[in-house]
């Protein structure tokens, strides 16, 4: 989807972190995407690449971590695990299931020099 | 995908291309992988390393037993390390590298201006919705009969995304109705900054509905909060009953779906009760009205919803104004008594 514009996201905050603690050059960058954020991680890899050019980041290494789905049955009241929205409940097989969990998109640390 | 061996095992599904293997490698992270068991059975689960597994010079060896669920820390060569040093760095010190935790929502940015456009509307007494939908769906005829039949009833701005041309905030200034067009140029959405400066040069009054007509797009509007109190999403039935299921992220994120063209129902072949049951197995609070903006058939029930929503927000305003005003009193009440 709208990969280009996160990974802007993901380098101004980058850059922000580059102002505020001093470093000049970021070697790794670590993210935190949930499984049903919609994001694709290849498409978000690829333009991470593209927009982290000329920039402190430039060259730096991508590590995502996918961070599983989550949604709450309404037929079971609990929690269970899902891997796409459109996930039936895999304990009754109802549909009622209201996605809770694996919505993140983050940035957790980086690596500088 | 994984990031460690490089499988697919993202999003990207092919069709026919079937990809679940057993994966056996050495990593210094977290992550979720999928197991199968000799039965064929295949299960995923979170492997936030929290299993015992050996340490050689760098390269790990897995306990196929292991626990998953017990949490312990690695030895390192008489060094204690949690998982958490360095971007799991394995020899502390060797590096001139060092870690910045940044703990940061990647729309954090976004999600602050949206945070400012929620309490404009809110000081505002502003109904705000945020229209979404595929290219086509009738979302600008919608709007133009929504303002012309509630004309002298209610205050209404629009604030137009479109990647190119002023057409459409063209057709809404012909109504007599404010409209501010965006051009988004090569963006595929909109996002809290751009109609947070909308709002600026729309100069809407109080106590009205705001209704933001996104790019037309089943797909990234659905990520970004503009403020709006609701997405409401547009599908018409020309479009083919199964796009819940195609798009279910823009489905998720609605409150309610508009069924548009319904008059056109008798010439095709729309299942309207599947539709409706796809789109609830994504979301199952979604709120469901079928309209016609062309015949008008259906569009009383959503000016109702529209309606009921504007009230709501100069309830909350009023209320809002009342508190203070009693706040007031309380401390020209104080500022009397000590004078």
């Amino acid at each position: 989807m709208h990969e280009m514009s996160l990974a802007e996201g993901i380098l101004q905050i980058v850059e922000d972190a580059a102002g505020k603690q001093n470093f000049k050059k970021v070697t790794e960058v670590r993210l935190e995407i949930g499984a049903l954020s919609g994001v694709e991680p290849d498409a978000l890899t690829f333009c991470l690449d593209v927009v982290f050019r000329g920039s402190v980041a430039e060259g730096a290494r991508v590590e995502l971590e996918r961070l599983p789905g989550q949604g709450f049955c309404l037929a079971c009241a609990e929690t269970v695990p899902v891997t796409a929205l459109y996930d039936a409940c895999p304990k009754c097989g109802s549909y009622q299931v209201q996605a809770t969990g694996g919505t993140e998109m983050r940035v957790k640390d980086l690596l500088v020099e | 995908m994984c990031t460690v061996c490089g499988c697919g095992q993202g999003e990207t599904s092919i069709e026919g291309h079937e990809h679940e293997h057993p994966h056996e490698h050495s990593h210094p992270h977290d992550h979720a992988h999928e197991h199968r068991h000799e039965d064929g059975t295949v299960h995923s689960h979170p492997h936030p390393h929290e299993h015992s597994h050996e340490h050689t010079e760098h390269g790990h060896a897995h306990d196929p037993l292991h626990d998953p669920n017990t949490p312990h820390y690695h030895e390192h060569k008489g060094d204690i390390h949690y998982g958490l040093g360095p971007a799991h760095a394995h020899a502390p010190g060797l590096s001139q590298e060092r870690m910045v935790r940044i703990e940061q929502d990647i729309l954090g940015k976004n999600n602050t201006y949206a945070g400012e456009n929620r309490q404009y509307f809110a000081e505002h007494g502003l109904f705000a919705i945020n229209l979404v939908s595929s290219p086509g769906s009738g979302k600008t005829t919608l709007l133009v009969k929504t303002i012309e039949d509630l004309a002298g009833r209610l205050p209404v701005g629009v604030v137009e995304g479109d990647q190119q041309t002023s057409f459409d905030a063209d057709r809404i200034r012909a109504t007599g109705a404010p409209a501010i067009q965006v051009n988004t140029g090569k963006g595929c959405h909109l996002d809290a900054h751009m109609v947070g400066h909308a709002l600026e040069r729309l100069n809407l009054p109080d106590d009205g509905l705001l209704m933001i007509e996104n790019v037309g797009n089943l797909v990234c509007p659905s990520s970004f909060d503009l403020g709006e109190a609701h997405k409401v999403v547009i599908l018409s039935v020309t479009e083919g009953e199964d796009k819940p299921l195609k798009y279910p992220d823009m489905f998720h994120a609605a409150d309610l779906m508009i069924l548009n063209k319904i008059d056109l129902l008798p010439y095709l072949t729309f299942d309207v009760d599947k539709c409706i049951d796809y789109a609830r197995r994504i979301n199952p609070k979604l709120e469901v009205l079928k309209v016609s903006a062309t015949t008008g058939e259906g569009m009383e029930r959503w000016l109702a919803w529209l309606t009921e929503g504007v009230d709501v927000a100069i309830a909350a305003r009023q209320q809002n104004v009342n508190l203070l005003k009693k706040r007031i009193a309380e401390l020209e009440a104080r500022l009397a008594a000590k004078g």
